[in-house]
């Protein structure tokens, strides 16, 4: 508890440094993120991560020690570099754009720890830190540091916002743009460069290999929630800011915790809440709409199965037998009973304690009940009809489809087949003007 | 592409004289096959078009190399007399409906206010004037229920509805479409036909790739028919013929399709390419 205060109260200049750097890019990171997902340049984004390596060693031994303006710009150019390389390789060559990201992904990555392993093997005297840049280390960022990156990210940011119109357009349908006279291609370079920054950006504090990450998976865990692009950005950039926020608190509390790979660790842990909680697209959400579609059919079978025995005695006010309505329908007593209770709540159906005892159909139950086969009858018209499948065939199709249709296709199906009376296996056709069903007086 | 330096600064006669698209000796090759050979076209102001031909004619290809979206190896296109950069604004593109994800998290009003964005200057954000344009031209198409849909949610119809209401929505002159009645349901089809019969006579000029030729002549006043190279153009009363259709549909490998074939394999390059 007294950790959480102090750390939450800034009072050591430290802590101030690494949280203002990490959730700045945190933000920008997942911002970004966003273009390079729903373009599908994830993995390019990767291959630039590990393609800056070099670059960060290069500029080390130019600047013969860690200078932050020579880091950024050798990661930039490195970063550039390996784009331009994939590019020209895939436009080149046979080679397809994934093995073409493989190849530059990994030969940049090895020059890198060539560099790394000579840097160490010569002994310069500030040698010592090189290799957070593997996987970050967000302590290190001092005040200077903080300045150049931070800074870094919020440019992105800014950048990112001010032509946001201009990357939704490109992002979505680069053709139109074209066609109205986008400059569709300096937009796509502007992008980019723009990756290339957010990765640079982050070699301090998360470092190379886990770079890529942070711009794919708090774009990703957003996606969840929401359909609108603005949104989804200012989603990913909280989730980026968040574990900036998580992995600098767990890196102080315990000093042997690297930040970067902590905060690579909360994003992954939010994209998987959102994968369980999200409305509506989440795994959760979309088991509980599976679980209620599946019992919506199985009341209507219990509908239909209900009717089909009132046609086939002609009997409206006879009760139906629990048993008999199982032996139907093949459910389990524990499903019958749920699917039966249902029923009863909605007013589909009335329970007669008897004798003899059993359910009968209310008169909305009834309808409903009509509805179904009418739906049924009709789609199997249709297929037989229009689509010349034998009759014999129609049956198991009709089976799912009167589930999902509404009354505008019905509408139609009647349109296009002028309300027949039979349906292919000559049984009628119930609709709704004859609803009076005084007719089926008959029986035993 | 070529773009003849004396239309750019010469007499600008304006929108009178010039008929609204002129293309000349538009030829594209992709990977070293040459899909479109040669062609060259007029059309005329208020005027409905179908361009038509069997699979892999190069009509998407047309609609693109005029609009100067994919590199052409010859050719070049006049609007109003003019180079088409100067006056893209004016000249409405429909892209085919595939050609984009229709799982972008982007609403219907989003697509649309698009249409608005050649109207727009860098960074200016759409007005409450163009709000309302996107929605006039929505409630033309029939969709003004769906504006705050996110687009998978609409069905092949309706996103073609869309597409089309953006195209609208930037209130052009001139409008290109591919394919927009492609894998269409009835009502939509009844929709879109009527809006094109509209434009054409609010003196637009409407060119459409189409694939269904029975709705060709009652539909369209003229007709291209294409196969690789131009073999027909006109008005569709004397064009859409027997005779015609023979020609572009003709089952077995022309004389020009085997050279196109054969250029390929052998990895044809002209003495200019290098």
């Amino acid at each position: 508890m007294d950790i959480l205060i102090e750390f939450f109260s800034l009072q050591d200049p430290n802590i101030r440094f690494v949280l203002a750097g990490t959730i700045l890019l945190g933000i920008s990171a997942g911002a970004l993120g966003c273009f390079a997902i729903l373009r599908r340049r994830a993995l390019v984004g990767d291959a630039v991560a590990h393609s800056i390596l070099p670059g960060v060693c290069l500029a080390f031994i130019v600047a013969g020690g860690k200078d932050p303006f020579m880091l950024i710009l050798g990661a930039f150019v490195f970063g550039l570099l390996s784009m331009v390389a994939m590019d020209f390789i895939s436009r080149n060559s046979r080679i397809s754009p994934d093995a073409s990201i493989g190849m530059v992904l990994s030969v940049f990555f090895g020059f890198g720890v060539v560099l790394l392993t000579f840097i160490q093997s010569t002994g310069y005297i500030d040698q010592s830190g090189l290799d957070d840049f593997l996987f970050g280390q967000a302590a290190a960022l001092v005040g200077e540091d903080v300045l150049v990156f931070g800074g870094l990210s919020l440019l992105i940011l800014l950048i990112t916002i001010l032509v946001f119109k201009e990357l939704k357009m490109v992002s979505f349908d680069p053709s139109y743009a074209l066609s109205i006279g986008y400059p569709v291609k300096m937009i796509e370079f502007l992008l980019a460069l723009l990756m290339v920054l957010t990765i640079t950006a982050g070699i301090q504090a998360v470092g190379v290999v886990l770079m890529a990450s942070m711009l794919i998976i708090p774009a990703a865990a957003a996606r969840y929630w929401t359909d609108s692009l603005h949104i989804m950005l200012i989603i990913a950039a909280g989730v980026g800011a968040l574990s900036g926020v998580t992995g600098s608190f767990i890196s102080y509390t315990a000093p042997a915790m690297p930040t970067g790979p902590w905060m690579v660790v909360s994003t992954a842990l939010i994209f998987f809440l959102s994968f369980l909680l999200a409305p509506g697209r989440g795994e959760i959400a979309r088991f509980i709409q599976k679980k209620k579609l599946s019992q919506r059919v199985a009341c209507e079978n219990i509908l239909k199965t209900l009717y089909a025995m009132e046609e086939e005695d002609g009997r409206f006010d006879r009760v139906r037998p629990w048993k008999e309505l199982r032996q139907r329908r093949h459910l389990t007593k524990h499903r019958m009973k749920r699917v039966v209770s249902y029923l009863l709540k909605r007013q589909l159906i009335e329970y007669f304690p008897g004798p003899p005892e059993g359910y009968v159909l209310t008169e909305t139950g009834r309808r409903e009940a009509k509805r179904l086969v009418r739906v049924h009858r009709l789609w199997e018209k249709y297929l037989n009809q229009q689509l010349q499948i034998a009759e014999d065939h129609v049956h198991d199709d009709a089976e799912s489809m009167e589930h999902l249709i509404n009354s505008e296709i019905e509408a139609e199906l009647r349109k296009s087949l002028g309300s027949p009376e039979l349906d292919p296996h000559k049984s009628k056709i119930p609709y709704e003007q004859e609803s009076k069903p005084k007719t089926g007086g008959g029986g035993s | 592409m070529y773009e003849p330096e004396k239309d750019t600064s010469g007499v600008n006669p304006g929108r009178t004289g010039n008929p609204p698209i002129e293309v000349h000796d538009l030829t594209v090759a992709y990977d070293q096959k040459p899909v479109l050979w040669d062609i060259d076209f007029e059309l005329p102001e208020g005027s409905l078009t179908a361009i038509v031909g069997p699979n892999g004619a190069g009509k998407s290809t047309l609609v693109k190399a005029t609009m100067g979206l994919i590199p052409s190896s010859s050719g070049y296109t006049l609007i109003y007399g003019k180079p088409l950069d100067k006056q893209r604004r004016n000249v409405a593109y429909v892209p085919q409906r595939e050609s984009v994800d229709w799982n972008f998290p982007i609403s219907v009003m989003d697509v649309v206010l698009m249409g608005r964005y050649p109207h727009l200057r860098l960074f200016q954000r759409p007005s409450r004037t163009d709000r309302e344009i996107a929605m006039q031209v929505l409630r033309e198409m029939g969709m003004d229920a769906y504006q705050k849909r996110q687009i998978s949610q609409l069905s092949g119809g309706q996103q073609q509805r869309v597409f089309l209401a953006r195209a609208l929505a930037q209130d052009a002159s001139i409008y290109l479409m591919d394919e927009p009645l492609a894998g269409v349901d009835a009502a939509t089809e009844e929709v879109i036909f009527r809006k094109l019969k509209e434009l054409r006579d609010r003196n637009k000029t409407v060119v459409v790739v189409h694939h269904d030729l029975q709705s060709v002549p009652e539909n369209f006043d003229r007709v291209m028919l294409l196969n690789l190279r131009m073999i027909a153009y006109g008005p569709s009363k004397t064009v859409f013929t027997d005779d015609n259709l023979q020609r572009t549909y003709g089952g077995r490998l022309n004389i020009l399709s085997q050279m196109v074939e054969e250029s390929r394999q052998q990895r044809f390059v002209r003495e200019s390419d290098y």
